[in-house]
């Protein structure tokens, strides 16, 4: 066994996974986890865990995969992390924990995602669950949004012996685990679902069907429901659009609507009732990882389909695997690329998108060379859907209908870094509501600091 | 789950619910609406909010059969449960933000075409509460479809019925009553117009000519209801609104109605999914069942 590289993970065949809806990767056995935890240099001084937002103990987790102690893997990992099994499917491993592998120096990095995955899925399939809880304190905490700063949030607390409802606006809980990232990449029912199974086994209420600014307000948690401290995980969930001619035709959609119909409402299944429209040829705006889960599930459900991002490669803001995925299934990259105009039939239905060449000039404000539009250079892209993946902002429904609750410009909630903590008192927030879009991972590791200061401040007051 | 304590076919091929939703009959005011889904496989449909009753945790739903998902609502019986029910969505009427003496200075007309009756409703009701009265155009195709006519007549001023056939009330369309009606000298300064979207839009001109400022209430295509879609864009004023948030209320002279009217045939209409076929060739797939392939 050549130690510099990885063991490599097995995948469902490009052109075969091209057009159905099942996990691309199928993730390790036990004999390839075992003989890529061997790799493990067992660092004194491990940098991976530095590099991840929740710093698990991924030595030591990995050493107990090397002795074939699965159980243990998955302890060690639990008592950092609420959802293996999610994160280690959806984490960007290569910039946190792999970025910072010494393996990956000379070799290739350790599969930390995948050996994390591994022991989740194994935990899952053992029917494993997080430890239990301490005897209830009888404190109520209200948690607001159940995607996963929320249930982290909801799960420590759970542990420490808080009595926990999580309000979720929509139907179903999992937030933007079950309404975003599509089923090839996370799994509903056999890893989302049973991830929050384990949230309600450590006596986690769930209440849905509850926007909270609209059938309650946060004061009302306080005052009418009796909750002594308050979680806002309610995401970043409003689409933007360009604001070019013709986005309102329609076959434009926000890649949260495609998401939502296709993930959320099963369209991309015969048993929905809810429609989509799919379209011949597919555009899709944008080049981070909404963008490459709206491409893939136009792909799959029988598109061409364009990804039209206005850097270059270099820039895209996906994960690499996602790319790479997403090029392996013949997914078409106009790169420097920026459409200028949405091109309309008679009937207003999209016709095509006009766009314009762009070159590289000077960085920006984030240190990426910034875009340029070559003068002159436009030219048309033949197609019927339109789907807009251009980033998303915080909903304003909480804040707006929270008295004193501090948000900034860019409408995000105002916390104090270290503990999660609102302007106003007993109310904590994080994840995206806080951030912007980001990742799983940070929004988990905000729930877990804010489940922490809320015991503090809980505890601190009787 | 959420039990209905009440189903009627109050006109052919219209229903009329009570459905238990605690939080949403504690919190709603006049305007706004809820999404409900009548099964865990169902299709997320914005329905407007006709009534409530706060004691006793219910609110009341008009439901008119247009396609599948309709039908299957309809199916509905009293001790039955719908899935979902989630709300209060939208903002409440305008008219709730007023104060009584802003109320006093408004003439207020609604003009409530076909289904549109259950949402004009509520805000009558609550106008009445308030001690302010108001006139209702009730506008049907025909004596048949037009609905609660008895309760309307309990709180308003005046109800006036029309029907496009002449089978009841006065004949014709809402436009030609309303026209009528300021005529006979009736004034108005205040117009509330919710139905179909082409009612609403020639309601709209019709009151630009007669110098009536008017509201309207849109029910474009939705699919969460909290701002997250944007499925329910529409322009007003040459601004882009989402509809769930931002309204369902809008400046009816200030809404692009031709745009909305499209935006709505997408996977509703029988030209719109036909369009749709038409364009997608062999990734067509009925919109996933919906219409059935489109036989």
């Amino acid at each position: 066994m050549d130690m510099m590289k990885r063991i490599p993970v097995r995948e469902q065949a490009p052109k075969v996974r091209a057009t159905n809806f099942e996990e691309v990767c199928y993730g390790y056995n036990d004999k390839e986890a075992i003989d890529e935890a061997t790799r493990c240099l067992n660092c004194k001084k491990p940098k991976c865990v530095e590099g991840c937002p929740v710093n698990i103990d991924i030595p030591h987790f990995i050493e107990h995969i090397k002795n074939g102690d699965f159980v243990k893997a998955y302890e060690t990992i639990t008592d950092s992390s609420t959802l293996p099994a999610v994160c280690g499917r959806v984490c960007p491993q290569e910039t946190q924990c792999e970025g910072k592998c010494i393996r990956g120096i000379k070799g290739d990095a350790i599969a930390i995602g995948k050996l994390e995955r591994f022991v989740a899925d194994y935990a899952m399939e053992k029917g494993l669950k997080p430890s239990v809880q301490k005897e209830q304190n009888g404190k109520k905490v209200a948690v607001i949004g159940s995607g996963p700063s929320g249930l982290a949030c909801a799960g420590d607390l759970a542990k420490l012996g808080y009595e926990v409802t999580i309000f979720e606006a929509l139907h179903k809980a999992g937030g933007v685990l079950i309404y975003g990232i599509p089923q090839f990449r996370l799994p509903k029912d056999t890893v989302v679902q049973k991830e929050i199974d384990n949230i309600k086994s450590l006596g986690v209420k769930f209440e849905t069907n509850v926007v909270i600014g609209k059938s309650l307000t946060v004061d009302d948690l306080f005052e009418k429901e009796g909750f002594d401290a308050v979680f806002i995980g309610s995401g970043a969930g409003l689409p933007r659009f360009m604001g070019i001619k013709g986005e309102n035709a329609n076959g434009v959609f926000s890649a949260n609507e495609y998401l939502t119909r296709s993930n959320l409402m099963k369209a991309y299944s015969g048993e929905s009732t809810t429609p989509i429209m799919i379209g011949k040829r597919v555009a899709v705006v944008g080049g981070g990882n909404v963008a490459m889960d709206a491409a893939r599930t136009a792909l799959r459900l029988g598109a061409e389909v364009h990804i039209i991002y206005r850097r270059s490669e270099k820039e895209l803001p996906a994960r690499a695997e996602e790319v790479h995925h997403a090029k392996e299934e013949g997914i078409i990259f106009d790169l420097l690329t920026n459409p200028v105009e949405i091109l309309t039939d008679e009937n207003d239905w999209v016709s095509g998108i006009k766009c314009i060449k762009m070159e590289l000039g000077e960085p920006d404000q984030s240190g990426r060379r910034s875009p340029v539009p070559i003068d002159g250079s436009e030219f048309d892209i033949d197609v019927d859907t339109v789907i807009m993946a251009l980033g998303t902002s915080p909903n304003p429904l909480i804040s707006e209908t929270t008295k004193g609750l501090e948000t900034n410009r860019r409408k995000c909630i105002v916390t104090q870094e270290e503990t999660g903590q609102t302007s106003r008192e007993a109310v904590y927030a994080g994840g995206d509501a806080v951030s912007g879009a980001s990742t799983v991972i940070l929004a988990m590791g905000a729930g877990r600091k804010a489940a922490k200061s809320i015991d503090e401040y809980l505890s601190s007051k009787s | 789950m959420y039990r209905i304590t009440k189903a009627n076919e109050i006109a052919k091929n219209i229903f009329l619910f009570d459905v238990e939703a605690k939080r949403v009959s504690e919190f709603c005011l006049p305007g706004q609406f809820v999404i409900v889904r009548s099964d865990k496989d169902g299709e997320r449909i914005p329905l407007t909010i006709c009534d409530y009753d706060r004691e006793k945790g219910t609110i009341t739903l008009v439901v008119q059969v247009v396609g599948a998902s309709s039908l299957e609502i309809s199916k509905l019986k009293e001790g039955e449960f719908f899935e979902d029910v989630v709300g209060p969505l939208g903002r409440p009427s305008d008219l709730c933000e007023m104060s009584k003496e802003e109320l006093k200075q408004k003439k207020i007309v609604f003009v409530a075409g076909g289904l549109g009756t259950a949402p004009v409703y509520p805000q009558v009701k609550w106008l009445h509460e308030q001690g302010i009265g108001c006139d209702v155009i009730i506008g049907a195709k025909t004596k048949d479809l037009v609905i609660l006519e008895d309760e309307m007549k309990k709180v308003a001023n005046n109800v006036f019925v029309t029907t496009d056939d002449g089978s009841y009330g006065r004949s014709g369309m809402v436009t030609k009553c309303l026209e009528d009606l300021v005529a006979e000298g009736h004034e108005y300064n205040h117009c509330v117009a919710i139905g179909p979207m082409i009612m609403m839009k020639f309601t709209c001109l019709t009151t630009k000519k007669l110098n009536i400022p008017t509201i309207v209430s849109l029910n474009p295509i939705m699919v969460d209801g909290t701002g997250m879609c944007g499925a329910c864009r529409v322009t007003v004023d040459n601004e882009v609104k989402f509809a769930c948030v931002d309204g369902p209320e809008f400046d009816g002279h200030k809404v692009d109605f031709d745009e909305a009217m499209k935006r709505a045939t997408i996977y509703k209409t029988v030209e719109g999914r036909a369009y749709l076929k038409a364009k997608e060739g062999a990734t067509h797939h009925g919109g996933c069942n919906h219409c059935g392939g489109d036989e």
